[in-house]
């Protein structure tokens, strides 16, 4: 069985600007940087959630085609890959001020809904991010299951 | 080449989400215009070409879309409902709704409360089509 995620990934144009925002903006640290050779092996993590990483990967070639890697760049930026990662936060209202007083662009402001209180943002590529401070009663609000990595 | 193509798709998305927050003011393509710093016709233009329909239509099924949720997530009127989203007629908005829903709002209404999801995913997917896939997922 799985039992929880370990690493994801989201695609940048630029991991030194990607740097810049996930974890000089948003906070994030790093948990990898390591020089594969062919790549940039660069993860980011929530502090304190050493559970779960999430790769900065660059779209281009070896892996992907120039062309192909091009046509991935271009549907980003145009905000056309979707929900990129969702992170949760204990204070939706302070975080959400801190995230704009940095020029973090914010695209759907602060939200009461049933399952919490969230806000949408983007990244300087143009991915979908998500922040909520989830309610008690949320589905997503039980406890992890206990890291085993 | 490709570069300037990313740099002029992300001002457009800056542009479009501008949109996306303040949909129920009413359209100033002039100032959306310089969120994209672009010039007005450009913009018209380029915001055709990036995201296949123009300012306008993408506003109106924005309004929409917004009504969709409040008149299943919500008891205010539907003539409420129709200035909360940024129309200023009942009898356009009504239009609007029935031609891109494919239904009255008042039929939607009736199909009762949705499933709570993110505002942002409720933006994109429950977004109702340009070209008549919503009223053939309706079953009209």
């Amino acid at each position: 069985m799985l039992n929880s995620i370990n690493i994801s990934h989201i695609f940048v144009f630029d991991q030194q600007k990607a740097l810049d925002f996930y974890v000089g903006k948003l906070g994030l640290e790093v948990s990898n940087d390591l020089d594969l050779g062919v790549m940039r092996w660069l993860t980011v993590r929530a502090p304190g959630d050493p559970t779960h990483d999430i790769l900065l990967e660059v779209p281009g070639a070896p892996a992907i085609d120039e062309k192909s890697a091009a046509q991935i760049r271009e549907l980003i930026s145009k905000g056309a890959s979707g929900f990129a990662a969702g992170f949760t936060t204990n204070d939706a209202a302070k975080t959400y001020e801190t995230l704009r007083s940095k020029g973090v662009e914010v695209t759907d402001e602060l939200t009461q809904r049933d399952y919490g209180t969230d806000f949408g943002i983007r990244d300087p590529f143009g991915n979908q991010l998500r922040v909520v401070q989830l309610a008690s009663t949320a589905h997503q609000a039980q406890p992890k299951a206990a890291a085993t990595r | 080449m490709t570069e300037a193509v990313e740099q002029l798709n992300r001002r457009m998305l800056r542009a479009r989400d501008a949109m996306d927050r303040t949909y129920a003011l009413p359209l100033d393509v002039a100032a959306i215009a310089r969120v994209a710093n672009v010039s007005e016709a450009h913009f018209i233009r380029t915001f055709r070409a990036t995201f296949g329909e123009t300012p306008h239509r993408y506003l109106q099924r924005r309004r929409v879309e917004r009504a969709m949720f409040l008149l299943r997530e919500s008891d205010r009127s539907i003539t409420d409902i129709c200035l909360d989203v940024g129309f200023s007629s009942l009898g356009t908005f009504s239009r609007t709704f029935r031609d891109i829903v494919g239904m009255s709002p008042t039929d939607y209404r009736a199909r009762g409360h949705i499933i709570a999801a993110p505002t942002c995913f409720t933006m994109r997917w429950m977004r109702p089509s340009s070209f008549g896939e919503a009223a053939s997922k309706n079953g009209q």
